[in-house]
């Protein structure tokens, strides 16, 4: 049988080594975002005259395909970190935080994937 | 102080720290309030994104009904606030990325960051509208 004390059990494990994990990954995406977002404006700022075949070609090329999945990824992750501090700021009923950060979580995985699928559907579908 | 027991169903309200509403807006509040308010935006206008390019994927019908949308009044007006709002929140994102190495802090300092991010975000935005019109042939 253990005979330890609760606070025994904890005191030794030392942190869980994920204090800084927020901060950091909200700073690694807002800089990879600078550089994504840039390039996403000035290639729609390209396509405006483009008819619809030629903005499927543009968007199907590898590179910028490449560009939209990774800006795609960096921005709902960061999107979702933004929104989680909002709402654990602002909601202090503990029942309706969770609902909402695990809102938060759907909408950040169902907004990347759908324009992940949608740039994989015109880069390989028909 | 003696009954615990009460106290302990039904939490002291405890006097809180002044709100909003108590201080004289100033700039640097309004921007620190703006960059939450734009990254909301942008947060929702990402379903925009998703729109366009299911749109594409789906098929040109989808698409033209899109780009229809977006080149009413309306939708031109939301398009550019999301310009605004992209380049205002990538402006006050860089700023504190700037406080992250523990520079500019100075009064100062932070009053021109305030209106460089406040200028800057909106001649960024105008910039990329004037350069599109032009691409498109409209101006």
């Amino acid at each position: 049988m253990d005979m330890r004390t609760p606070l025994s059990k904890v005191r030794g494990l030392g942190s869980a080594k994920e204090g800084a994990d927020h901060f950091w990954q909200q700073r690694l995406t807002a800089v990879a975002n600078i550089i994504l977002t840039l390039f996403l404006v000035v290639m729609i700022v390209n396509m405006l005259s483009a008819d619809y075949s030629t903005i499927r070609e543009y968007i199907a090329s590898p590179l910028v395909a490449v560009g939209i999945i990774l800006l795609v990824i960096s921005s709902t992750f960061h999107m979702r970190l933004g929104m989680q501090v909002v709402i654990e700021d602002y909601i202090h009923a503990e029942g309706t935080k969770i609902i909402l950060l695990m809102l938060n979580t759907f909408f950040s995985i169902f907004i990347g994937l759908a324009c992940i699928f949608a740039v994989f559907k015109i880069s390989f579908g028909a | 102080m003696a009954d615990v027991s009460s106290s302990a169903s039904q939490p002291k309200k405890r006097p809180l720290s002044p709100h909003l509403q108590i201080y004289k807006p100033m700039l640097t509040m309004m921007m620190s309030i703006m960059h939450r308010v734009t990254g909301v935006a942008l947060y929702f206008g990402s379903l925009l994104l998703a729109w366009v390019l299911i749109a594409l994927a789906t098929g040109p019908e989808h698409f033209a009904y899109a780009r229809d949308l977006a080149e009413t009044w309306f939708g031109q007006l939301v398009l550019f606030g999301y310009t605004w709002a992209l380049f205002h929140h990538m402006l006050g994102g860089i700023r504190h990325l700037v406080w992250d190495t523990g520079r500019g802090f100075h009064l100062n300092t932070v009053e021109w960051f305030a209106r460089l991010t406040l200028i800057g975000g909106l001649g960024l935005a105008v910039l990329t509208w004037v350069i599109g019109y032009n691409m498109v042939g409209a101006l």
